[in-house]
């Protein structure tokens, strides 16, 4: 399993309530998942079954109560430091411009100010944000806050993008927008639009990830169906909480590159998406209702 | 006149002046009276004492000042004694108290333990520290800003730590995923982060810092504006204490005038309200 470029295995979590230790809650339990080296795989699931718990164990943010996570087939201690993350809510620093935000990363590793500066400008222009490098986030609209939050993540050029949710916040017709531009900047800007610059790896000298042409593994968290068949290699499908676990995986054999609002009219993708739908619905009704219960 | 006299902010200063004039025309009005003038002074006479202790030219007698204006020029000794004590406890206070904050902030542990002697020592009536100040400082103006620098540092200690504990957990997780170590974090999240809650301490810690200087002068000082409001409170002077105040108040001013300008270059990141930007 060399190839595998993030592996979640037998992953429990458990959390405690603070003020009560027999209060137990278990967001996850026995949850495989694998991602392999240049794979662009989905996890769908219903509201507040545990997603976002399972991405922040991959991002060595949290640790898990029982299981491992391995990164390119080494056990990850601390921080996952080949993924870069994008967060669900917003994560740009409000004290830096949109340059400064995306530069922070080189900086923290110690690149000199010039380079990091030349390289942020050049992410910034590749996610269209080019003549924005001065504005503060409150200055720029959702969609260019992610688009910075995306230039942010890639410059650093993780061998693994965890996202969560990052398009939720958005209007759909931004999002689809989003969405193909992730897909393009992914699949290595050799997609529908040619990428504006010949260089593209700023960060030389990289991790060569095997197979894919440099492509990045990617976990993306989402709870819209229609996103994630459209946009992954492989969609699992998790279970309603508490004890969220996979219960379906679905290989999504859609020719790329796809345009999102195109490959919804494929027939494919209609069949795809009710098999999914199939097991993802009474999920969703059980999470509900178990919601419905809680604010009762 | 074609300005218009309704208020704006265009021409609130204006508003703001006449309220002034009205305040002091009323103020002159009273102090007609002798017996009002004892107590509550004459703004001519507090006019004239200020001039004295300014400007080095003697006005001759007239009509307004029937013996005539000395021209002393003597409170720059006394009022450069009270705005050193000010603003090196004012910079004292603050450096201490963003550097515990911060330390109390990211230390849990410590915060715990520490916990009630910084709710005691904060609610303690710190100017009856005063004479212990004095005691052990001496009657220079260490003693003043040690005064002035326990009516800082907690201003400033509480909003540093309030701001601190408040940094988005999301910007913070991101900041790490992007790679930054303890240091970075504290120079590039942390400190950022409880810059706003530090200016707006910083409004009220310029003036206890004053107050702090003046009181530990009025205590005990050979010095300082403090000093000269005490002696004229003991001759029954009330136009020098009235001068006294008005000019303490004037330079507080200035210096809380001087933070905002600090403030508006340091936080122009921030959104204020009602601004738009041309995208």
């Amino acid at each position: 399993m060399a190839d595998h470029a993030l592996e979640l295995l037998d992953i429990t979590c458990t959390f405690r309530a603070r003020d009560d230790a027999r209060q137990r809650y278990t967001a996850v339990a026995d949850t495989t998942l694998c991602v392999a080296a240049g794979e662009f795989v989905s996890v769908v699931g219903p509201t507040g079954c545990g997603k976002s718990t399972l991405l922040n164990v991959a991002a060595g943010l949290l640790e898990p109560s029982t299981g491992s996570v391995r990164v390119f087939g080494r056990p990850l201690a601390g921080i996952n430091a080949r993924a870069g993350y994008m967060f669900q809510s917003e994560a740009l620093m409000p004290w830096r411009s949109a340059l400064a935000n995306v530069m922070v990363g080189l900086q923290y590793r110690g690149m000199a100010e010039a380079e990091a500066r030349a390289q942020a400008t050049q992410w910034l222009a590749r996610v269209g944000l080019a003549g924005f490098e001065d504005r503060y986030p409150h200055q720029l609209s959702g969609g260019m806050r992610k688009r910075t939050a995306l230039a942010q993540t890639l410059a650093l050029d993780p061998d693994i993008i965890l996202m969560d949710e990052p398009f939720s916040a958005l209007d759909v017709q931004t999002r689809q927008l989003m969405e193909n531009e992730v897909l393009d900047l992914w699949a290595g800007g050799e997609g529908r639009r040619a990428a504006p610059s010949p260089e593209r790896t700023p960060l030389g000298g990289g991790h060569a990830v095997p197979g894919g042409r440099g492509r990045k593994a990617v976990l993306f968290i989402t709870h819209d169906l229609d996103e994630a068949i459209a946009m992954s290699d492989r969609v699992v499908v998790l279970s309603a909480g508490p004890a969220t676990h996979p219960i379906g995986e679905f290989v999504i054999d859609l020719p790329r590159p796809r345009d999102v609002a195109e490959v919804r009219m494929h027939p494919r993708f209609v069949e795809l998406h009710s098999q999914i739908w199939g097991v993802l619905r009474d999920e969703v009704l059980k999470g509900y209702a178990q919601q419905l219960q809680k604010a009762a | 006149m074609t300005m218009k006299l309704g208020l704006n902010e265009r021409n609130a200063r204006w508003w703001q002046l006449l309220l002034l004039v009205v305040l002091l025309v009323a103020w002159h009005a009273v102090s007609r009276d002798e017996k009002v003038a004892f107590f509550l002074a004459e703004p001519i006479k507090v006019a004239g004492r200020i001039w004295s202790w300014f400007l080095p030219f003697d006005v001759p007698a007239n009509a307004l000042f029937p013996d005539g204006l000395p021209g002393n020029a003597d409170i720059y000794r006394h009022l450069g004694v009270t705005l050193l004590e000010t603003v090196l406890a004012f910079a004292i206070g603050t450096v201490l108290g963003l550097a515990c904050g911060l330390w109390l902030a990211l230390a849990p542990t410590a915060s715990l333990i520490l916990d009630p002697y910084i709710k005691a020592a904060n609610s303690m009536p710190r100017v009856i520290l005063a004479p212990i100040f004095a005691l052990w400082f001496g009657l220079g103006i260490w003693s003043k800003v040690a005064l002035a620098v326990t009516l800082v540092f907690f201003i400033v200690f509480f909003n540093v730590y309030q701001g601190v504990r408040e940094v988005s957990p999301v910007v913070l997780a991101n900041a790490r995923m992007l790679g930054a170590n303890q240091r970075q974090l504290l120079r590039t999240v942390y400190l950022p982060s409880a810059t706003s809650w530090v200016f707006s301490s910083l409004h009220t810690s310029v003036g206890l810092a004053f107050v702090g200087a003046v009181v530990g002068e009025y205590l005990g000082s050979a010095r300082g504006v403090g000093y000269l409001i005490l002696q004229a409170e003991g001759t029954f002077d009330v136009n020098t204490v009235f001068a006294g105040i008005a000019v303490l108040t004037a330079f507080a001013l200035a210096l809380d005038g001087l933070v905002g300008a600090i403030e508006r270059r340091l936080m122009k990141w921030q959104p204020r309200s009602g601004e738009t930007e041309k995208l």
